[in-house]
Parts: structure tokens; sequence; C-alpha cells
């Protein structure tokens, strides 16, 4: 029996179906936990050419939901680990590792050679620098994107149909999307929607109807719920992708703004904690000399700020906190600093000072 | 009239809530949200786009069916 036998009984595949999946070539980008059911599925199907995006490398907290990954592929990159794994799985189809981050440099020329994109990042930056490039190169994509129980599928660019813009118009605003920090996802989740990803892939190569375009199905894993719902093209948003730049830099996380950790802060006259996260992120600290300013109302609420003090601001890892600096020092408050860590590592010292 | 209001994702953790039924006599989307903004202070600084009876449109839309959805972006993967 042939390795594909099970899919050339199938009276829709056939030989010919078949043959059509080993001249498709699918560039997946983000080899973790969307990416390893989409890349396992589209492997084991017999994919002929797949590439794989992802500049990072395997962690333990990965193996929860990356299932290609395994003890043995910790500290090794993603895209190589995978390539392994893959090469394993079906030795007869061609496996191009690019241990690289998707840029506007790479983009353009990695989509070239690929009929189909698929989108398995992790962040809005790199998910509008995808949409805009397969808008250039008119390659359709496969989109997925999860949030702890929840999940989205849809098919963008595919026949005419409507983009990821046209869903979602611009980038969410800095820190009204709590990015930075971990906030944890059901580890069968991302298996379920990269499965119905890697289930459009081969519906779009095989030409069958009813490829997931024009509607955003979202899943819910709790209540098993599942709604379409309908996008309509907006033609604008296909000339925007032509020239919004802008939206692919990173949030400002990298920038050099001063910092201090949690011991040096208490070493300091006259501290005033700002705690700029969201009012829902938990855990709430409850510390004597602290206010709160969520991120996005920094700007209109700086008269709450008082600069006889040293202010520490944090976030929940102290990623966000570094662009609420930023804010301040733009508005010339310059006695500021942004906490190492953020409020995990204050609960790791007051945990430290109980005992 | 009565309205079904469902909220994904994140919203969901600002509204307490998945889903809701609220008596509505007005008449655009933007009219409703400016309602929900008062009963939910902190929805005003989510990104989230509006589904009418399942067909995402723009907050200038007239309600004339009674199944609503908020649904946010998601960037996980």
């Amino acid at each position: 029996m042939s390795r594909y036998s099970r899919h050339i009984v199938l009276a829709e595949v056939g030989q010919e179906g078949q043959n059509k999946l080993s001249q498709a070539k699918v560039l997946v980008i983000g080899a973790g936990g969307l990416g390893c059911p989409i890349l396992q599925y589209l492997a084991a199907a017999g994919v002929g050419t797949i590439g794989i995006v992802d500049f990072d490398v395997v962690e333990v907290s990965n193996l929860q939901r990356q299932i290609l990954f395994g003890t043995s592929s910790l500290g090794i990159n993603k895209a190589l680990a995978a390539k392994t794994r893959l090469e394993d799985l079906n030795p007869t189809i061609n496996i191009n590792a690019y241990p690289e981050k998707l840029t506007v440099n790479n983009a353009l020329e990695l989509f070239k050679n690929y009929d189909i994109i698929v989108d398995g990042t992790d962040n809005f930056p790199t998910r509008y620098l995808i949409n805009d490039t397969a808008i250039m190169t008119n390659k359709p994509i496969v989109y997925g994107a999860i949030y702890k129980f929840e999940g989205q599928v849809s098919v963008f660019n595919y026949q005419n149909g409507p983009s990821y813009r046209c869903l979602f118009p611009i980038p969410p605003q800095k820190g009204s999307v709590a990015n930075c920090s971990e906030i944890g996802v059901l580890g069968v989740l991302p298996g379920i929607i990269g499965t119905m990803q890697a289930n459009e892939v081969i519906k779009i190569i095989l030409g069958f109807d009813g490829v997931l375009s024009g509607k955003l199905l979202c899943y819910n894993a709790k209540t098993n719920q599942t709604t379409q719902l309908k996008i309509t093209k907006s033609i604008s948003e296909f000339e925007n992708a032509l020239h919004r730049k802008d939206d692919y830099n990173e949030i400002s996380c990298e920038t050099q703004v001063p910092e201090i950790s949690v011991e040096d802060a208490l070493q300091k006259d006259h501290i005033q904690f700002i705690d700029i996260r969201e009012y829902d992120e938990q855990p709430k600290l409850d510390l004597p000399n602290c206010i709160h300013i969520p991120l996005n109302e920094l700007d209109k609420t700086l008269n709450k700020v008082n600069l006889k003090n040293t202010n520490i601001l944090f976030c929940q890892n102290g990623i966000r906190s570094k662009t609420a600096v930023e804010i301040l020092q733009r508005h010339n408050i310059t006695n500021c600093y942004s906490l190492k860590g953020g409020a995990v590592a204050i609960l790791e010292h007051l945990k430290i000072d109980v005992q | 009239m009565n309205l079904n209001i469902k909220y994904f994702g994140l919203l969901v953790e600002v509204t307490q809530c998945s889903e809701e039924t609220i008596v509505f006599s007005k008449a655009s989307v933007s009219e409703l949200l400016n309602m929900l903004f008062e009963k939910y202070p902190n929805l005003k600084n989510k990104d989230f786009q509006v589904a009418l009876n399942n067909e995402i449109v723009s907050k200038n839309t007239l309600i004339t069916e009674n199944e609503l959805a908020l649904l946010p972006p998601f960037s996980g993967g």
C-alpha cells in the first residue's frame, strides 16, 4: 500500500488530488502552537514543498502545546527542529527551514516562492506584514489566532475575497491588548485551530468548494460553540495594505529606557509606584504608595503623576512599563523608571520578605 | 426591542459575561456602543468589531436585527 492510499481511495481526492498536494508549495509562518499541528498534517498529507519561518528556539514551556518538539529539541531553533521531525514523518517531501524573523526585508522574497501562506504567528505587527505582503504578491492566507480558550480561523485574499484588514483595519492601540504579558492558553486549543487551518490549506490545494473565505470562524473550547461571521471586502483596505508600513513596527518594548530592580527601587526616597496594567489584570497588588493608571490613559492623566516623587512604573512583566516611561519622558517627566520583572517581581520580593 | 449581545475574547473579562440581553430602543451601532460604554467604562479602551446578525458591520449601521456580537482581534499563536 502506498503512503497516501487513504487519500487516493477518496473519490474527491484520488491520484489526481494527491498529485496536486505533491506539487503544492506552502509557507508556514511561525512553528509554535498553531504552526506545529499545521506542519504535521501538511507534511503527512504529502504537501510537496513546505517552508517554515521561525526565529525562536524551543523552550520547555512550549512543550505543553507545540507537539512537534520533545525535550531533545530544547534550545534548538524551531524551524530547524520542526524540519528534523517532519523529515522523519515524511522523507519524500521538500522542507525549507528559515530560522529568521519575518521582516519587510525578507517577506516579499520568501512569499514569491510559495502558493499559499499560513499565518501561525503570535503578534499583530507580523500579522499585518503577512496580510500586506500577501496582497502585494497575490497569495491566499490561511489565518488562525487564539486567546485563552477561543480561536479564530479564516482564509484571506482568496479568489477576490476579503483580507485581514477588511476585518480589522488597523492594529490595536498599544497597551489595549495585554500582549506582552503571559496570559496563558489551553494547550489543546492551538491544536484544534491549527488543524482547522491545515484543513483549509488542503481544501484550497484540492480546489474544494466551501473554503472559509469571507467568513471568520470563531470557536470556543469551553462551550464548543462555533460562530461564523461574514466579512465584507473593502477595496480601500487593499489599497491601505500597500502603504501602511508603520503597522509592522514592534511595540516599543526594546528601546533604551531607565530600568530598576525591586530591591534598588525600595532604596530610593519618595518612591511612587504606578501600576500601568489594565484594571482587570491579575494579580492585584495592594501597595501603600501605589496609584493605578492604565497605559492607554497615561497620556491624559499626567496630572496624577507627582513630579517630586521617584516614579516606578510597572506592568505584568516589565515590558509595557517601558512604553509608559517613554510617554512620561516625552512630557519631560524624567524622574521615572520601568520596574524590571513587573508585578511578578514585586510579588516574588514580598514572598521573600514574609519568609 | 430585546437585543442579544455576545462578547468574545478579552471583552468577556470586561463585561463579566459572555452573553446578555438588553432592552434597546435607539437606532445605530454607535449609539448602542455609547450605552455599553456607560455600563462598562473599560470597554472604551478595547479594540473590537461589531457583527449584526453574524455579519461584520460599520459603526453607523442601523440596528434592525436582534443578534449582536462584539469581536476583538486575537494575536496569540
